[in-house]
C-alpha cells in the first residue's frame, strides 16, 4: 500500500475556481466487462446533488462540489487532509455508447457505467456446415 | 509508531494546517524526491473545544458494520476493511489507484475520552467521531484565598 498515493493529489492542470478552494484529483478504478467499462472514483463529501458528470465532444468530466463544513466554536489541532472539490477527465474512444451512460453515488464513491456499443460488442460467428 | 502530538500546535490553532502541509512538503523535498512518502491511513483531521474532541476520516464506499472504532484511555483506535473488489472472469482492471485492504491506526489525544458517549457518523464517505472528555479531566478552577 505505501506505493501507492494514499493521499489526496492536488490538480494543477484544472482551471482555477472563482471561490477559493482547492480541487483534488480522485482515485479511480476502471475495469472492463464484456459489455461496459465501469469507472469508480473516490470523492468523498460529495453526494449525487453535488456531482457533475459532463461528456463534450470525447473529453468525460467527472467534477464533485464539496462545501467545507462550518465548525464554528472549535479550533483545529491537527491536520492531515484538506477539503476541496474534486475534478477529472478521461478521453473516451468510440466504442462507448454515449447515451446509456449512467452514474450512481454511494458512501462518496462515484460509479459510472460506461456501456459499449453494439456495434464493437464481440461477436461469434456461427460457421455453417459447407 | 507516530501519533500525533496535539499539544504541539496548542498555542497557534489557526496556523496547523499550514504548518504541517509545509513540513509535510519540506520533508518530501529532503527525502527521496521522486518517492511518495507512504502516510497513515486514513488521513485525519482533528479540532477540539473546552469539553469533546472532533475526529473526521475521509473513508469512502466502506460498509460502516465493518468499521471499528474504540477508545482506551486517550487512544483511539480505528480499523476496519476497505472493500475488496474481485472481479468476475473475464473482467479485467484498466487502471487501480483506489485504496484496498485493512488499516488500523491510533490515535492519541490530549485528554482521556468518555468512552460511553461517544458519537460516531458515517455520511458521504466522511466519517467524524466526537469525543467528550472524561468529567474527571476537566480542568478545575483554583480559588486564591
Amino acid at each position: 500500500m505505501s506505493e501507492k498515493e494514499l493521499h489526496k493529489t492536488e490538480n494543477i492542470a484544472v482551471t482555477e475556481r472563482i471561490r477559493n478552494i482547492k480541487t483534488f484529483v480522485p482515485q479511480v478504478d476502471i475495469y472492463e466487462t464484456k459489455d461496459s467499462l465501469f469507472l469508480i472514483a473516490d470523492m468523498p463529501g460529495v453526494d449525487e446533488k453535488t456531482v457533475d458528470i459532463e461528456l463534450n465532444k470525447n473529453i468525460l468530466t467527472i467534477v464533485g462540489n464539496v462545501c467545507p463544513e462550518v465548525i464554528k466554536d472549535k479550533t483545529m489541532v491537527y491536520s492531515e487532509y484538506e477539503i476541496g472539490d474534486y475534478e477529472r477527465s478521461f478521453t473516451l474512444s468510440d466504442e462507448i455508447d454515449r447515451e446509456k451512460i449512467c452514474a450512481t453515488v454511494k458512501n462518496g464513491v462515484l460509479h459510472l457505467e460506461l456501456p459499449k456499443a453494439e456495434k464493437v460488442k464481440p461477436k461469434k460467428i456461427a460457421i455453417k456446415a459447407a | 509508531m507516530f501519533t500525533p502530538n496535539l499539544w504541539r500546535f496548542r498555542r497557534f490553532p489557526d496556523a496547523a494546517p499550514e504548518i504541517l502541509r509545509l513540513q509535510r512538503e519540506m520533508n518530501r523535498l529532503f527525502s527521496n524526491a521522486e518517492q511518495s512518502t507512504p502516510h497513515d491511513f486514513p488521513a485525519v483531521n482533528i479540532w477540539e473545544d473546552a469539553v469533546s474532541a472532533f475526529v473526521t476520516a475521509e473513508l469512502p464506499g466502506i460498509d460502516p458494520e465493518k468499521l471499528d472504532i474504540e477508545v482506551t484511555g486517550d487512544i483511539l483506535t480505528l480499523s476496519g476493511t476497505s472493500r475488496v473488489e474481485t472481479l468476475k472472469e473475464g473482467e479485467t482492471y484498466l487502471r487501480q489507484e483506489r485504496v484496498q485492504g485493512g488499516f488500523k491506526r491510533k490515535i492519541q489525544l490530549s485528554f482521556p475520552v468518555d468512552a460511553k458517549n461517544v458519537e460516531a457518523h458515517y455520511e458521504k464517505g466522511i466519517l467524524s467521531i466526537k469525543l467528550p472528555r472524561l468529567k474527571e479531566s476537566l480542568p478545575k478552577k483554583i480559588k486564591i484565598n
